[in-house]
């Protein structure tokens, strides 16, 4: 461990989350879970087409069916501009948003929402879309970015303007982005190793196991609630009234439980369609995604084709970095191809840097937010080719790493210079790791990689409210998504300087707290915390006011030591000290209800760094690669609660780990979705792992009162080339495309071995 | 068309439901009966989230009928705690932190519960292949496996 250690009560224990319970027991309320009386069952039709025109749809015969309520169709949403509207930090284009939730000249996926059923029961509904009769035109498509890019495409939008560059007729590609620092030429005119190489990824959807679900129900005043599981109740409600024609006070949205979201749950696709029936039927509607809609329908992140070249001195220093990075948005613009060019080298001191990147429209679904979204596109790449750099330069490839190292006062090439920052300190703990130089056998290999993610801060608002008898309820307005809430009482806690177990964290919906940004951006036990921490500081300022005036002393004569009111020195006089709870208890004649509140932008998100060593054992017969040891290894910031500080890291290092050898998206000549289920879209599995070791290292992030960083992001970033790399070291075979399966390696592996058979 | 009479035990308690023909042993636990612990990840019998004990066989709840409860026993989550005592799965998940969402959670303590009963002491490996049929997104499993493995060497009365 590194950084400052300081004593804390509650900040760095393992306590039972304040959620458990009820989700040991099968108590806690997921998104499907809740229901209504009366409340009628919604389903959406779906374009079985990649890309199609749509000449009509007839709903008459779906309407006429006993039990059908409601259908709605894009008639019953009016059309947006496209313009880019600021929601949250996310800049969104509700042109394309109301398009995605309910098709409207074109279908541009498998599996498009064309029209939306309500009936008595889900079999009814069910029937219903059968009975909808959708005239389409079929056009050609295009699934893969570079024949999207490519003159002569089918094209999805005959009017969309690229921005960032100039087009010459229709395209497909949405915007092109530059990052240039220092001066490349130079960079390679001093290098004495160049490499070049391309590398491609598949689109892996996020996976969550809890599919999308939402009820609305609108009353006839115009009112609305939703229940639903989401990343970002305030998010649902500005979307949904911006799609809706409604006005954000009138809609509630209350956030379930959620089931996992990794990115997915920041956006809508239920949400709108349930409120549209409920509106048309007077009744509440549910609505719930089967797996295969989720598939088809919802996520996934980008497939990625990049080129990169870089250039170094003999002796390690690398001198120039650059690239062309190509991502698909899916059938809209927007992939995550900014944050990967800007990811893509960030852990590295290189003086000269020039990345291009690439927004690309195909026939798939719009892409959404995963895990550090483009960061681990890019990172596949980059932290290869810095491996095949280590490998011709006869460097260890962690030496190599730590020579060209970020550090503080690195200039990054996407813009910043880097305050403190613990990527150093990631590398060297690789190195004097046991596993580092443990030994290996027969077919085995190791693999290291490095990874950055930004952090972000954002919007948050949180309330301490200070019981009557001296417990305290902390509301803030973030779902989650793994941990957060105990996170929040730790810090909670420790401020108000009472036991963890006498303060509840509840997740307010969009009426009762203000407004959060959406849960992601790892920025949940940052920022959301750090407005816990200065709600809690409100509320402790109001007590040793209460203090000051039992005493009848001036209030700054008073200070907050270990939950209690003591004065603040002896010249103020000699007072027994007042507990958080007799401060409470007398409270109705100290000036009433004590409320800690706080509402800001944070600011500072600390950046994280991380570096995974991988081991695996390649099976020559058959191309398959089994796991066998892994560390990741992190600068955190400060763990507030270390248990699920471990449990984010090992899960995205397994979620790179299913990116890297299984997951993908399978699509027919028809461009429909071959694979939309865990049988054949496969994600790992406990008997596809072993233990996966962290090491948490805290460099404190100095703007936050307790370092935090945030965490959740930067482990989905390195697996991908670390075990590119032990593979590649295991069986001297370069695997430069996603996913690394036994029939893609096994032909390589099989490539590899025919010249040596030939000989 | 006419749906069918079901009697059954569920938990312990005798219970009679309708259902349809087509309505699984899922959907009539969760919709039916309100026993909403129970959950469906894929309706497809892949993710092991609906778990539940048959007559002491551990199934994918989705992949059952409903009808086909008739004169059997089932066990949910909902049953796993003895009053207000959790069991010592449950326990151990909650102190080891082997859940984030908790989503597949029901269906992990379910399964690791018919593994314990039949093999009190399971190897890792053991423990992953038992539980291959349950998925889980956000651990990466190394947190569940271990709750699991600490539980059993309770249950042995060992010091863990």
């Amino acid at each position: 461990m590194t950084g400052e250690k300081t004593e804390f009560k509650w900040v760095g224990t393992r306590a039972i989350r304040p959620d458990g319970h009820d989700k040991v027991t099968g108590r806690a309320k997921f998104g499907s879970d809740f229901a209504l009386p009366g409340m009628l069952q919604g389903r959406v039709l779906r374009s079985p087409h990649a890309h199609a025109r749509i000449r009509s749809i007839d709903t008459s015969a779906a309407e006429a069916l006993p039990g059908v309520k409601g259908v709605i169709t894009s008639a019953d949403f009016a059309d947006q501009p496209a313009e880019l509207a600021a929601a949250g930090e996310a800049l969104v284009n509700y042109r394309d948003m109301v398009r995605n939730v309910m098709a409207r000249e074109k279908v541009l996926y498998d599996g498009h929402a064309v029209a939306a059923v309500a009936a008595t029961s889900a079999e009814i509904a069910e029937a219903a879309l059968e009975l909808i009769s959708v005239d389409y035109e079929v056009l050609d498509h295009v699934i893969d970015v570079d024949l999207a890019m490519e003159p002569g495409a089918p094209i999805l939008d005959e009017e969309l303007e690229p921005a960032g560059m100039e087009a010459s007729g229709p395209t497909n590609i949405a915007k092109r982005v530059d990052f240039d620092l220092g001066d490349v030429e130079e960079g390679f005119a001093k290098a004495e190793v160049v490499l070049e190489r391309s590398y491609t990824t598949a689109a892996v959807h996020q996976g969550y196991i809890e599919p999308h679900a939402a009820v609305a129900s609108v009353s006839e005043d115009g009112q609305a609630q939703i229940w639903c599981c989401t990343q970002g109740q305030f998010m649902v409600r500005a979307y949904t009234a911006r799609l809706c024609g409604m006005e954000t006070s009138q809609i509630r949205v209350t956030p379930s439980e959620i089931g996992g979201g990794f990115g997915g749950k920041t956006v809508v696709y239920l949400e709108p369609l349930a409120t549209a029936l409920s509106r048309k039927t007077g009744r509440p509607v549910k609505m719930i995604m089967s797996r295969e809609e989720v598939f088809r329908a919802s996520g996934p992140t980008s497939a990625g084709s990049m080129t990169y070249r870089i250039g170094a001195t003999r002796n390690g220093v690398i001198t120039a970095f650059e690239g062309t990075i190509r991502l698909e948005a899916g059938a809209f613009p927007g992939s995550p191809v900014q944050p990967a060019c800007m990811c893509a080298v960030a852990p590295y001191d290189i003086k000269n840097v020039r990345l291009t990147g690439y927004d690309v429209v195909v026939n798939r679904p719009k892409v959404a937010a995963y895990r550090a979204p483009g960061a681990p596109i890019s990172a596949f790449g980059a932290e290869s080719i810095i491996d095949e750099l280590a490998k011709e330069l006869g460097f260890d490839p962690l030496q190599l790493r730590l020579k060209n190292a970020a550090k503080q006062g690195t200039k990054a090439a996407y813009g910043p210079t880097f305050r403190r920052i613990g990527y150093e300190e990631t590398v060297e703990q690789a190195i004097a790791s046991e596993h580092y130089s443990a030994p290996l056998g027969p077919n085995q290999g190791r693999g290291v990689a490095s990874g950055f993610w930004f952090n972000i801060g954002g919007e948050s608002a949180a309330t301490v409210n200070i019981n009557e008898d001296g417990t305290a309820v902390v509301v803030s307005g973030n779902p989650d998504i793994g941990g957060s809430r105990a996170s929040l009482a730790l810090m909670a806690a420790e401020e108000l300087g009472i036991d963890y177990t006498k303060v509840r964290p509840i997740i307010g919906d969009t009426s009762s707290v203000g407004y959060n940004f959406l849960t992601g951006g790892s920025r949940v036990t940052f920022a959301t915390g750090l407005a816990v921490v200065e709600a809690a500081r409100d509320a402790v300022r109001q007590m040793c006011e209460r203090a000051a005036k039992i005493w009848e002393v001036e209030s700054d004569g008073v200070i907050w030591r270990d939950g209690h009111a003591v004065p603040a020195s002896s010249n103020v006089g000699d007072f027994e000290p007042l507990s958080l709870a007799d401060i409470a208890a007398q409270s109705p004649k100290t000036g009433g209800p004590i409320c800690g509140h706080n509402a800001q932008n944070v600011q500072g998100a600390g950046p994280g760094f991380a570096t995974h060593i991988c081991d695996v054992e390649v099976d020559p017969e058959t191309g398959r690669v089994t796991i066998l040891r892994y560390t990741a290894v992190q600068d955190v910031g400060r763990a507030i609660h270390p248990s699920y500080v471990e449990g984010q890291i090992q899960g995205g290092a397994v979620q790179g780990i299913g990116w890297a050898l299984n997951e993908e998206y399978i699509y027919n000549e028809r461009g429909q979705l071959e694979n939309p289920g865990f049988l054949d879209y496969r994600i790992p599995v406990a008997s596809d792992l072993p233990m996966i070791e962290t090491v948490v290292v805290e460099v404190p992030n100095d703007r936050h009162p307790y370092g935090v960083r945030g965490v959740g992001e930067v482990p989905i970033v390195p697996p991908m080339a670390a075990v590119a790399n032990a593979i590649e070291n295991a069986t001297g075979v370069r695997m430069e495309h996603l996913p690394m399966s036994p029939p893609r390696l096994l032909a390589a592996l099989d490539a590899a071995r025919l010249p040596e058979a030939a000989e | 068309m006419a749906k069918h009479h079901v009697t059954t035990t569920i938990n312990g308690e005798p219970v009679e439901f309708l259902c349809s023909t087509r309505q699984t042993l899922l959907d009539v636990l969760r919709d039916e009966l309100n026993l909403t612990g129970s959950k469906e990840g894929c309706a497809s019998g892949d993710c092991g989230a609906c778990s539940v004990m048959l007559d002491g066989r551990l199934v994918c709840s989705c992949l059952v009928l409903g009808a086909e409860a008739e004169g059997k026993s089932v066990e949910t989550i909902e049953g796993m705690a003895e009053g207000d005592r959790l069991h010592p799965l449950q326990q151990n998940f909650l102190e080891d932190a082997a859940l984030q969402c908790g989503i597949c959670t029901p269906g992990f303590l379910v399964a690791a519960k018919a593994l314990l009963e039949r093999n009190p002491d399971p190897t890792e490996t053991e423990v992953r292949y038992w539980l291959a049929g349950n998925l889980c997104r956000c651990t990466g499993y190394d947190k569940i496996i271990r709750a699991v493995m600490r539980t059993a060497a309770e249950v042995r009365g060992e010091a863990s």
